[in-house]
């Protein structure tokens, strides 16, 4: 089965590129597109690989995540008003107020956690509806704190910020001095952290006594709770834990991918993640595999966009950005739909514990 | 005078809002009160943004009921909230989350928009109103069926996650329409650069119901529909196979009762009122769609689905307050130069107070006579 399944995932990651090569071979060598498209893949997968590891953590202990989406929106805004703050008001150098603003970012995503938690394990709220009520609150939070401390209101005129810009690249000594393919490893922080915590995950979920527990309350709560390991107390670290790093997640927004802030910035790339955890059966691993699909399905329509006048014929409708847009979102339904068979959640997912 | 409990087999409307008028304070209170406490919690927000929240609120309340036009206005917003809301509510009934409403009614806008111009441009006549407001009415709330029923039909066969599937669902009508407003079905006048339908036909075009104001058909329509709703779930046999396959798919099975079945039939009507919300926005009010036109009504809707414990009533009266809310915070905005944007927070708030029912029961020291309501038990159902 997951042969099968990581055949598949390369199948499509060829087809995607294959598509890019296709549309933009006669102006631009095969050899740079490909390097390109990889390049594009891994940096547009980064909120998707965090979103999905945010998901693993909290579901491997129980909880269903699905305020990923929001916690990834709240954490962008905070994460570019903490950086923009500290720029501005405080004088600190763009290094330092960026350093500052990942903090910011993955401090509010561990706040919602903080809800989450507290709506799913305290309160025994139906985990999908806290999810949910943690998605509306993101938006128009973020909504109104975005015109309310850069805009103004009325009476009080906006403070205008100034952004720090975005988080630098990295460049890996040797790797990224090779020809052609150099670009594929020069990548910014928050990109080769998601990567570097897909190991770490996997390291703390599957070899640790702390992983071990997480996984047993995920599992069997009354199990667990009969060995005397605290249910409640595993939940709360995990969902904690899973906040924060879909807050690094959605610090990618405005600290790496672009600095400003927009309403509803993240659209949907939490759920693309959600899935992605799914697809990637509740594992570190897999939803980094996942994750790489999708973001190459987004790498694509990033591509197309700089060849859509030579599109024509048949392929002319591809023209339009809002066809290549829906792709990640159909491949998803696709997959998730039976292509690759049952997926089995963590046995507890979802169920509040009442013991 | 007839009883009109003849015309739906003694166990219709009447019987069932007695019931509801005997239990009307139980019911309620829990939500009355999350309401509450989301306005004192919002009141605090205002007061940090440096606003008075006592000037807020009454700006609030006279925008949402303080004349004729603010009233009509109200309506005027309730009804998209209180179709979709109706929809969502309908899905819960049954069992299933319905996180799809902004697409469905994305799409059932745009059904309806090509219904109200290119059908008399197709039949190379003009409709009379009588039969073209129906029909565009119809093709609105068959988009929004056929498209809920895409999720319905995957979770019956394969077991796929309703609400995963549905959030996908919305992004790709949301892209599919953007495509249609900025191709095919993009208003071909001179100099038009907005991705917009054409206007539609007059014959489309549903009428006021009070000369001079906006309030419209749709409204007396949509508070129908809530009435027939609860008949439909309480005494028809379709709305017990979908509850009870709802609220145990299993009991529902040995009894014989085609759970598939249900589960498509229920997103269907599901999606089908929703996009009936849509497709009333066009015909009786924009007489065109365009793109960005919800404002995220499928999303406030789930919120409205919910404070309304998904009973057809509760979701008019929960559809109310939001479209108040939403009315009466221009008013306030202009009032108090307090942002409308606090209105959403408020709303969100509401959302979580709801759900968090323990939260508020312990907050007034209420005795916990029921369980909580669960209505989805993770990936796994």
């Amino acid at each position: 089965m997951e042969t099968r399944r990581h055949a598949f995932v390369a199948l499509i990651v060829a087809v995607l590129i294959g598509a890019a090569v296709l549309a933009g071979v006669p102006r631009v060598s095969a050899a740079s597109i490909v390097a390109s498209m990889i390049a594009t893949t891994i940096a547009v997968a980064t909120p998707l690989i965090l979103g999905a590891l945010s998901g693993v953590l909290c579901e491997r202990a129980g909880v269903v995540n699905l305020g990923i989406e929001g916690m990834m929106l709240t954490a962008a805004f905070f994460g570019w008003a903490s950086a923009s703050y500290a720029s501005t008001v405080w004088g600190l150098p763009p290094s330092i107020s960026l350093l500052l603003g990942v903090a910011g970012a993955i401090i509010s995503g561990g706040l919602l956690g903080l809800v989450h938690a507290a709506l799913s394990v305290t309160f025994r709220v139906d985990q999908i509806i806290g999810g949910t009520v943690i998605n509306l609150l993101a938006v128009g939070l973020t909504g109104f704190l975005n015109r309310q401390l850069f805009f103004g209101s009325g009476s009080s005129s906006g403070v205008s910020y100034a952004s720090p810009g975005v988080l630098p690249r990295v460049h890996l000594p040797g790797l990224a001095d090779l020809p052609v393919v150099g670009r594929v490893f020069e990548q910014q922080p928050i990109t080769l952290a998601a990567i570097a915590l897909v190991v770490v995950t996997h390291i703390a979920l599957f070899r640790t006594r702390w992983g071990l527990r997480v996984r047993a309350v995920g599992e069997h709560p009354q199990a667990a709770a009969t060995v005397g390991i605290d249910v409640r107390r595993m939940r709360y670290q995990s969902v904690i834990l899973g906040g924060c790093v879909a807050g690094l997640g959605g610090a990618y927004f405005t600290l790496e991918s672009v600095p400003s802030f927009e309403p509803l910035m993240t659209n949907g790339r939490g759920f693309i993640a959600l899935a992605a955890m799914i697809f990637g059966n509740w594992t570190p691993t897999g939803a980094l595999a996942a994750a790489l699909l999708f973001g190459s399905a987004q790498a694509l329509q990033i591509n197309l966009q700089m060849f859509r006048e030579q599109l024509s014929g048949a392929w002319s409708f591809l023209q339009h950005s809002s066809i290549v847009g829906l792709l990640p979102y159909l491949l998803t339904l696709l997959i998730l739909t039976g292509v690759i068979g049952r997926t089995t959640p963590p046995a507890a997912d979802g169920k509040p514990y009442d013991g | 005078m007839l009883d009109p409990a003849c015309l739906f087999g003694g166990r219709g409307i009447v019987n069932e809002s007695r019931r509801w008028m005997h239990h009307l304070g139980r019911p309620l209170l829990v939500p009355l009160l999350s309401v509450f406490t989301a306005l004192v919690a919002g009141a605090g927000v205002i007061a940090i943004a440096g606003g008075d929240p006592v000037a807020a609120y009454a700006g609030l309340a006279e925008g949402a009921f303080g004349s004729t036009r603010a009233l009509s206005e109200t309506a005027v917003w309730t009804t998209p909230y209180l179709l979709a809301g109706l929809g969502i509510a309908f899905a819960f009934q049954g069992g299933l989350f319905n996180i799809g409403a902004e697409g469905q009614l994305a799409l059932g806008a745009v059904a309806a928009a090509w219904a109200g111009y290119g059908l008399p441009l197709l039949l190379g006549a003009a409709l009379p109103a009588v039969v073209h407001v129906p029909l565009t009415l119809v093709a609105g709330a068959s988009a929004g069926a056929l498209w809920a029923a895409i999720p319905g039909w995957l979770k019956a066969r394969t077991g796929g996650h309703e609400v995963i599937n549905t959030i996908m669902l919305n992004y790709i009508a949301l892209n599919a329409v953007s495509y249609l407003l900025n191709g095919p079905l993009k208003d071909p006048a001179p100099g038009n650069v907005i991705a917009r339908t054409p206007m539609i036909a007059e014959g489309a075009r549903m009428g006021v119901l009070l000369e001079g104001f906006r309030v419209h058909w749709g409204f007396p329509l949509a508070l129908a529909l809530s009435v027939l709703l609860v008949w439909v779930l309480r005494s028809t046999t379709l709305g017990f196979t979908i509850r009870t396959a709802g609220a145990s798919p299993d009991a529902a099975r040995c009894a014989g009762m085609n759970v598939p079945r249900a589960v498509v039939l229920s997103m269907a009507i599901s999606g089908g009122l929703v996009g009936l919300g849509g497709a009333i926005e066009v015909s009786a009010l924009n007489h065109r769609h365009e793109l960005g036109f919800s404002q995220g009504y499928g999303f406030d809707a789930i919120a409205v689905a919910l404070l309304g414990r998904a009973h057809p009533m509760g979701v008019a009266l929960s559809a109310l307050l939001f479209g108040a809310m939403r009315n009466g915070a221009t008013r306030m905005q202009y009032l108090t130069q307090i942002p409308a944007d606090v209105i959403s927070v408020i709303q969100a708030l509401i959302l979580l107070f709801v759900a968090a029912e323990v939260l508020i029961r312990r907050l007034y020291r209420l005795r916990d006579t029921t369980a909580p309501v669960a209505l989805s038990q993770g990936w796994g159902s």
